[in-house]
Parts: structure tokens; sequence; C-alpha cells
């Protein structure tokens, strides 16, 4: 069984960098958005590390399809081109977060099917079940929708394939549990929470192999208007969160478990 | 005028839970303010019941194929009601269940879909009040583009009371497309042992300090293990991990054995609502500002006075060892 794996997956500020936001001439931004270092988003990182770790076991082969702008794309894939083989498809447009799933996914589906070859009968699109800027967890359904794929699945951590062409997936439901599922086969959609992987180690071989295709596509990646005329923001603010620390010290610990014992069953 | 829908599945109990609930009364509200009409969509295996918890008129579909919660049949019902109400803007719970379909369901309808809604208000139009940016910033945002469908987060709005609603069933068809899932079941990756409690009155968040090296050049990793269980177990509190603990486990280093991915609050772990936090060995940002954003009272133990993430994100830091704190907090606890 051969597989291709399309992973959509944007870009975010690094997430241990100060975000402000201010408005632009193009709605809301962050304040120096283009200083700001930028990482592939948390959760499409996961999406991409478990396509390669799948495609690996069936012989089959990784897309990563990335929405962002072209200065911040080249930076990124420095890095992430290390991690594991993919091919890149990029999009040129804002991966800012004040704009709206709608639209990106338009544009994802579009790369997507500008693939040459692509087989959707072994298709499995995986992306980010959220990401980090908008975090609205609505993007991939999108795709799947304009791609006609009605099987979908979110917060997603782990893939089984079966011999029989059907897989079983594990999605994140309330109470720390896992929902099971078996779906008789491609074509599919996985929004990704963590998965099971860590982060693989920077392989540079690995990286001169996949930048060979990267920089071409990057310089290729085709524009795309993401604005949504009839989303509006309002007073975008970082709400005011320092709060007054009390500090205790030299205290006997005995003290310290009644006080927090007292302070849980208030 | 607008139609607002209140839609929503039911729970294998044939009843609505307390979140859609919750979410019945913002569609009220927003019927209310924006003078409105407001509607009610539910479908599952059984309807009978949540139909008495709702008022007006209330469309159903009612099947036992609808009782498991799968993209493709789950994305059909919603449609078909959402379809047969004629709605200008939808208003579902924020379930796990509703977020798999949801934003498919508006892309079928040419509409747009805002989810983890926190807020709103009807003044001068509809706004609602969303976070950005993992909880970092928090947005109003207004939409011209209709059908808008909401995903409404819990824990903001009070259980609607309702009358009981006027039922108009909806047929919808489903052909075997659309079972290519079959659902298999549930699954706990905890190994016997329940550790997140969304109800919890507290969040124990341990860091990675419990797996480092003690003051005798030592870890103690079980004796970590087996105080935080017994202060779960005591407390009822649910329990998060700040991500680098998590991600020892898949490094291969010696980890507390309950503790999954699942259990991770912060960047890419969730965002709980929990009354209390109380925090042990946290050194970074994730637990003490993301993943805190939505715990009222936060405390936290931790050796360092000088910690930046805990001083001016907690109410009272303890400057001790949490080995120490919590092996005397259980044995209060009884």
């Amino acid at each position: 069984m051969s597989l291709t794996i399309v992973v959509c997956g944007s870009l975010v500020p690094d997430p241990l960098q100060s975000l402000i936001p201010m408005p632009t001439p193009d709605g809301f931004g962050l304040k120096n958005e283009m200083m700001l270092p930028h990482v592939l988003d948390p959760w499409a990182a996961h999406a991409l590390y478990e396509a390669a770790n799948l495609a690996k076991k069936v012989n089959g082969k990784v897309y990563l399809v990335s929405l962002g702008l072209k200065a911040k794309l080249q930076q990124s894939m420095m890095t992430i081109a290390q991690k594991v083989p993919f091919e890149l498809v990029a999009v040129d447009a804002s991966h800012s977060g004040f704009s709206d799933s709608s639209a990106v996914a338009d544009a994802l589906a579009a790369a997507i099917n500008s693939i040459a070859g692509l087989d959707k009968s072994s298709l499995l699109i995986f992306g980010g079940w959220e990401s980090a800027s908008r975090a609205a967890g609505t993007t991939m359904q999108i795709v799947g929708e304009k791609l006609g794929i009605v099987d979908q699945f979110q917060g997603v951590d782990e893939i089984l394939l079966n011999s029989d062409g059907s897989f079983q997936v594990l999605e994140r439901v309330e109470g720390g549990t896992h929902q099971v599922s078996v779906c008789s086969g491609p074509p599919a959609v996985l929004g990704w929470a963590t998965g099971n992987l860590p982060e693989p180690p920077n392989n540079p071989q690995v990286g001169m192999l996949n930048m060979r295709i990267v920089m071409p596509a990057i310089q290729q990646a085709k524009p795309a208007t993401i604005k949504d005329q009839a989303l509006t923001f309002h007073n975008v603010e970082v709400p005011a969160q320092r709060r007054q620390t009390k500090i205790v010290k030299d205290t006997p610990v005995p003290e310290i478990a009644r006080e927090i014992v007292e302070w849980l069953r208030l | 005028m607008e139609k607002i829908l209140f839609l929503s599945h039911t729970e294998e109990n044939g009843h609505l839970s307390p979140h859609a609930l919750e979410t019945l009364t913002a569609a009220s509200r927003i019927a209310a303010g924006l003078g409105g009409e407001l509607l009610v969509g539910l479908y599952g295996g059984s309807t009978g019941d949540a139909v008495q918890q709702v008022s007006g008129k209330t469309y159903t579909i009612e099947e036992k194929i609808f009782a498991v919660s799968r993209y493709a049949t789950d994305a059909a019902a919603a449609e078909a009601i959402c379809r047969a109400a004629g709605a200008t803007i939808v208003v579902a719970p924020g379930t796990s269940r509703t977020m798999r379909y949801l934003s498919g369901v508006a892309a079928r309808l040419d509409g747009k879909v805002d989810t983890h809604i926190t807020g709103l208000s009807t003044e001068g139009g509809l706004m609602l009040h969303r976070w950005y940016y993992r909880q970092r910033m928090r947005a109003e945002i207004r939409r011209s583009d209709r059908p808008w469908f909401i995903a409404v987060e819990s824990g903001i709005f009070e259980k609607f009371v309702g009358t009981g609603g006027t039922v108009e069933s909806v047929s919808v068809v489903i052909d075997d497309k659309l079972l290519r899932t079959s659902v298999q079941g549930f699954k706990s990756p905890v190994t016997g042992e329940q550790t997140i409690r969304p109800d919890a009155d507290t969040l124990f968040v341990a860091g990675a300090g419990w797996t480092k090296k003690q003051a005798d050049g030592q870890t103690h990793t079980d004796n970590a293990a087996d105080l935080i269980l017994d202060f779960l177990k005591k407390s009822g509190a649910s329990l998060g991990s700040s991500k680098s603990l998590v991600d020892l486990k898949g490094e291969g280093q010696s980890v507390l054995p309950f503790m999954t991915h699942l259990n991770q609050v912060g960047q890419t772990g969730s965002t709980p609502r929990h009354p209390k936090g109380l925090a042990t060995c946290c050194h970074g940002e994730e637990p003490h500002v993301v993943g805190w954003r939505f715990i009222t009272e936060r405390r936290a133990i931790n050796l360092d006075p000088n910690c930046g993430w805990a001083q001016g994100k907690a109410d009272v830091l303890y400057v001790a060892d949490a080995f120490a704190v919590i092996e005397e907090i259980n044995k209060l606890l009884g």
C-alpha cells in the first residue's frame, strides 16, 4: 500500500516571543511581525513528523503545503527542512492569525489540487487540529470539504494502518480519553494533536536534499489573497495579566501545607 | 430578521449536556438582543428527552446512526437541519464532536465560522469575543457574512431552563459513502488512573522539576509519581503538565508513568477552566501564562523565589520543596 500524505502547515511567531497586536493598513497584525522569528505551527509540525513516520513505513511520499510570506517561509524552512524528507508546495500569503480560515482553506485546497499527478484514492491530508495563531480548529475541515473528503478526524494522536488498507484513528475527546474509529481507507483528513513522536533531530543530509526543492518552490509560490472584508476586528488587546504575587519563603513546610489545604477546601 | 439556530447533538442518554444548555442560553441571548427568532436543532440516537430541555420550534433528526460521533453523518445531519431552519446564525457548543464538523458544514452552506467563543454582546449587532495566539490576546469580532456558525466554550453562560420544544422532524439521506468510518469505542490512554477531570475544582500542574535531581543528587521519579497520584486521589484535582515533562517521555527519559500529552497544558496542550490551580516545579511560560489563562486562583510551589514565570502570574508563590509540601498536604487531606 502506497500513500501520498499532504501536510498543511502555516507559520507562527516563535511561542516565546512577546506578541503585541496593533492596527495596520490591512487590519490587525503584530508589532514588528516581520522581525519576529517564526516556526512551523507546533501542531502542524507534529502532523509533519507523523506523516514522515507513516510514509517511511509504506514507502509513501510527503508534501508540505505551507502558507506564509515568502521571506518567512524561507527562514523557517532552513530548520524545518532538516527534520524529515518532504516536497514543499508554497503559497505566498499572510500567515497572520487575524485572517479567516475559509480563505486560507481555499488557498490550501487550490495548492493541493495543483500537485501534479495527485491520486486522491491514496491521499491522506494531515495538518494541525488548531493553529497557534488563529487557534480556531476550522481550517482542515474546510480543506477536506473543498477536496470532497468526508472522512475526517480531529485531535488525532495515532493512526495505525491495517493490512486491508483500512486504518484506525485515535481522536481526543472530552475527559482525557480517545475515540477509536476505523476508516475503510483513504482519502481522509486528519487534524493532529500532538501525536506520539518526539521532534526529530536536525539531519543536514535531509536538509540538503529538501532544500533542492524548497528554494525553487518558494520562488515559484503563487500569491493568494486571504483578506476577508466582511470580518471586522475591534479592540484586539493583550489583557492585563500581572498579578500581585505574594512570596512565601522561610516558612516551615507544615505551615505551607496547612495554608494550601485550607485554600483547597474553601 | 436574523434566524438564530441553536444546534447540538444529544448525549448517549438522550439529554443535552450542561455545555449544550449553556450554549442554548447564549443563543437565546443573541436572539433576544438582535430581535431575532430562536430555533433549535437537535440530532442523535434519541432526541425526545432533549426536546423537553429546550423551548420553541425544534428541528430534530433521530436515528441510531447519529448516536455515534462521526464527521460524515454528523455533518449531514447538521447541514440538513441548518437548511431546514434557514438559519442565519448557528450557535453550537464547542464540544469535540461539534468542533469536528462545524466548519465543514459552514463551508457547505457558504458560511463563515468562529470557534472558542468566550463572550458576546449584541449592542449595535452581534459581536463575539475570542482569543488569538493561544490565549495571549483577546479580540472582539463582527461579521457581515451569513450564515455565521459559532462554537461557544463551556463555563461562560448559565444553563438554559426550557419548557419543551415543538418538534419538526427533518429527514436526511445517508448513503454508504458516509459510512466508511465506524466508531469502535473509547480508550483511556492512562493505565488505570483517571487524571484528567474537567469538572474538578483544582488543576494540579506538575512541571519537569519532579523528575530532576534533588538535593541528594539523585532523581526520585517513583516517589514523585506516588506523591502526585496520592494528591490527585485525595484532592480530586485534575492533572496538567508542562510540555517539557511530557516531552521527556518521548525522549525515553525517566518519567511519571501516568503522564501523557493529554495532560499537557500550554502552547500545544489544553487551556482548561478550573476555579483553582496549583503549579509545582514549573519553570516555563506555558503553564503559567497560556495554560493558566482561565484558572481563577493560582498558587505555585517552587524552589526559586525569583522564578519570573510564577511572579506576576500566580497569586501566591511558596518557596519550598514540592516533594516535602505535597507529602505534608497528603497527610492533612487524609
